[in-house]
């Protein structure tokens, strides 16, 4: 087990070396920072003396040697347009974005796998046929429409919704939380709801997909033939067995929450860091986008390496860390 | 004379589906004593496992049992609603399947899927749960029970895995165990090791064994009586020796020809011709008919089930002479 996780670490250093390079590159194509930073009226000694300041003359390489150098330090870089380090404006989103991404798969695991699990046991029935064509329904409306709807139906019709903003927040563990306040909660209900749905719609499809599978299998009649009741055949017997490619998708799924809320965030005027993207990218705040990228990878690297830590104690045939029983 | 352990009396079991009633099980009717073992044979589709499938009440849609009566100790089963059956399954009677591969729960540990088993059924503790696994292990020939129950099943071999099922299925102490076909995925000489036990179980402990299987074989060597199924239906029934040393009916005629022997050899191997019927187009006619080299036109009714001498029953106009 050690073993397997220094080799992840190992693996998850090369994916983020890569990760930078790559992100390095795009946000360089993406144009020149100085034409947004600088006056338009400057001139062009004032426009070199910026692009110096910023080390933007060096040549792409060099300033990514020089990124790299800093980051092994823990440095990412300061931001352009706030002169502020980057990872600093990122920690100050990120908890926002966080707590909503979780109260969204909250919901999504908390209300898709029950339902899945219905649609599956009775796939014929009235129930089950309108759980799968409601689930249609979550997958293929935009977001951004079912945001705005629910804010006509909550917040302007019947008025029992904040449309925007954390609402009242308490400190957690140093952290402002909306969850804990009657009023954080209201705010944030709406805003998760509009997060899950998709979410919600997949869950739903791949639980009930494998409970159809499972309630096939042989060991799900002898376990009834042993005269167990139906909660303990599906509750235990059934979920156990098809909880492998459930956490899989909560796991991707959970880091595209985190990484790519920004639609939802935007409409709902949610402050995460989905906005902060969205505007350093206006402004070409590089070092902000390459932290915000990396921080966003390193999330996804650790939620992996917890799903593959949870599929070896889901599934006994899975073992950490031998090739052979890689399957 | 109290009533026998297991009667079946007129069993039908039909599914309903689109395309019309398949009568999986049509008119079955044996009895059981205590202690006895009961080999019930035929071919794929011919409504064994159904028939073990309905003792235990674990019929699924669009399947039901249309008519008859299946009486545990005197007490008619068919009547009984879902939470009687799950006192029942398990408990005083239980089941064994066929691929010990794909019938324990992969991802739950042993001592896990058989503690549950006692605890469905009887109000201990964990412990004393345990204390009852390791005594059954023990006796189906499981060595080190302690360390077996915490490996998880694909740590098992098939033969062991097998044990274990048969070791689930004794945990309760069973009235009647139904056996379908448990040792077919198994090696000759698993199969003959796990039969000898079943039978020595059996014995000691009075408790009835129903054994589905296609493998006359395996019948003679293990059964008191014998029920030949064709079609959902038992043509032929009678003691082990009886079925196998006189048999009436056409159809167990073939089966028992199509057993390869020594004395044969170098002759090519006999066979019934054609297929087992659809049981979606089964009329009230001899199922059999179409395939049958003694068939008249007066097959062509419902052959009434006779019984040709004390012990036996048989359906068919026609029979073999003994």
């Amino acid at each position: 087990m050690l073993a397997y996780a220094i080799r992840r670490l190992g693996q998850s250093f090369f994916v983020l070396v890569v990760m930078s390079f790559l992100v390095f590159l795009g946000v360089f194509a993406i144009g020149n920072p100085i034409e947004l930073l600088v006056n338009p009226q400057a001139d062009e000694a004032e426009r070199l003396r910026a692009t110096v300041a910023l080390g933007l003359d060096k040549p792409i390489l060099e300033q990514y040697a020089i990124f790299l150098g800093h980051a092994a330090k823990g440095d990412l870089g300061r931001s352009f347009v706030f002169n502020v380090p980057a990872i600093q404006l990122i920690l100050e989103k990120l908890p926002a974005t966080i707590e909503l991404a979780l109260a969204a798969m909250v919901i999504s695991v908390g209300l898709g796998i029950p339902l899945g699990l219905i649609a599956g046991l009775k796939p014929h029935s009235l129930v089950g046929r309108s759980i799968m064509a409601l689930s249609i329904v979550g997958f293929s409306l935009p977001t951004f429409w079912v945001g705005l709807v629910l804010i006509m139906l909550f917040s302007v019709h019947l008025g029992w919704l904040p449309s925007n903003g954390r609402g009242e927040t308490v400190m957690l563990l140093g952290i402002p939380v909306s969850f804990l306040t009657w009023d954080g909660l209201m705010h944030l209900a709406m805003p998760a709801l509009n997060l899950a749905l998709f979410k919600l719609s997949l869950l739903v499809r791949l639980t009930r997909a494998g409970t159809r599978e499972a309630v096939l299998q042989d060991y799900v009649k002898f376990a009834r033939a042993k005269g167990l009741g139906p909660g303990r055949v599906i509750g235990v017997h059934v979920l156990k067995n098809i909880l492998v490619p459930i956490v899989t998708v909560i796991g991707l799924e959970l880091g595209s929450l985190i990484g790519f809320a920004i639609v939802t965030e935007s409409i709902f005027a949610w402050p995460g860091s989905g906005k902060l993207l969205i505007d350093s990218i206006n402004l070409l705040d590089r070092p902000v986008i390459v932290a915000y990228l990396m921080v966003i990878v390193v999330l996804f690297i650790a939620i992996n390496f917890a799903v593959d830590v949870l599929y070896s104690m889901l599934d006994p045939r899975v073992r950490l860390g031998s090739s052979s029983a890689a399957h | 004379m109290s009533a026998p352990l297991l009667e079946v009396d007129g069993l039908r079991m039909h599914f309903f589906t689109k395309a019309g009633v398949v009568k999986a099980v049509d008119d079955v009717s044996f009895r059981l004593e205590r202690g006895k073992i009961l080999g019930l044979v035929g071919e794929s589709g011919s409504g064994k496992s159904m028939t073990g499938y309905s003792i235990l009440g674990l019929v699924d849609a669009p399947g039901r049992i249309v008519a008859g009566r299946i009486a545990l100790n005197g007490r008619d089963l068919t009547r009984l609603d879902e939470a009687a059956w799950r006192g029942l399954r398990g408990n005083r009677v239980a089941m064994i399947f066929q691929d010990p591969m794909m019938t324990l729960n992969p991802v739950l540990r042993i001592d896990t899927q058989m503690v549950e088993a006692v605890r469905a059924h009887h109000d201990v503790s964990r412990e004393q749960a345990l204390d009852r696994c390791r005594e059954v292990l023990g006796r189906v020939g499981i060595a080190s029970p302690d360390e077996r129950l915490r490996a998880y099943p694909h740590q098992f071999s098939g033969g062991m895995r097998q044990r274990v099922a048969i070791a689930i299925a004794l945990l309760n102490k069973p009235d009647l165990i139904i056996a379908d076909e448990p040792t077919t995925a198994l090696d000759v000489t698993i199969q003959g090791q796990i039969l000898f036990e079943m039978q020595n179980l059996c014995r000691e402990s009075g408790t009835g064994l129903i054994w589905i299987t296609h493998d006359l074989s395996v019948v003679a060597g293990l059964a008191d009586d014998v029920c030949v199924m064709y079609a959902g239906r038992v043509v032929e029934s009678g003691s082990v020796d009886e079925i196998l040393d006189r048999p009436l009916h056409p159809y167990t005629r073939g089966l028992l020809e199509s057993v390869p022997s020594r004395n044969e050899r170098g002759r090519p191997l006999r066979q019934i011709a054609g297929m087992t019927p659809s049981l979606l187009r089964l009329g009230e006619a001899c199922a059999f008919r179409d395939r049958c080299s003694q068939a008249q036109p007066d097959c062509a009714a419902a052959p009434a089930s006779s019984v040709p001498s004390a012990g036996r029953t048989l359906r068919c106009l026609h029979p073999a002479s003994p």
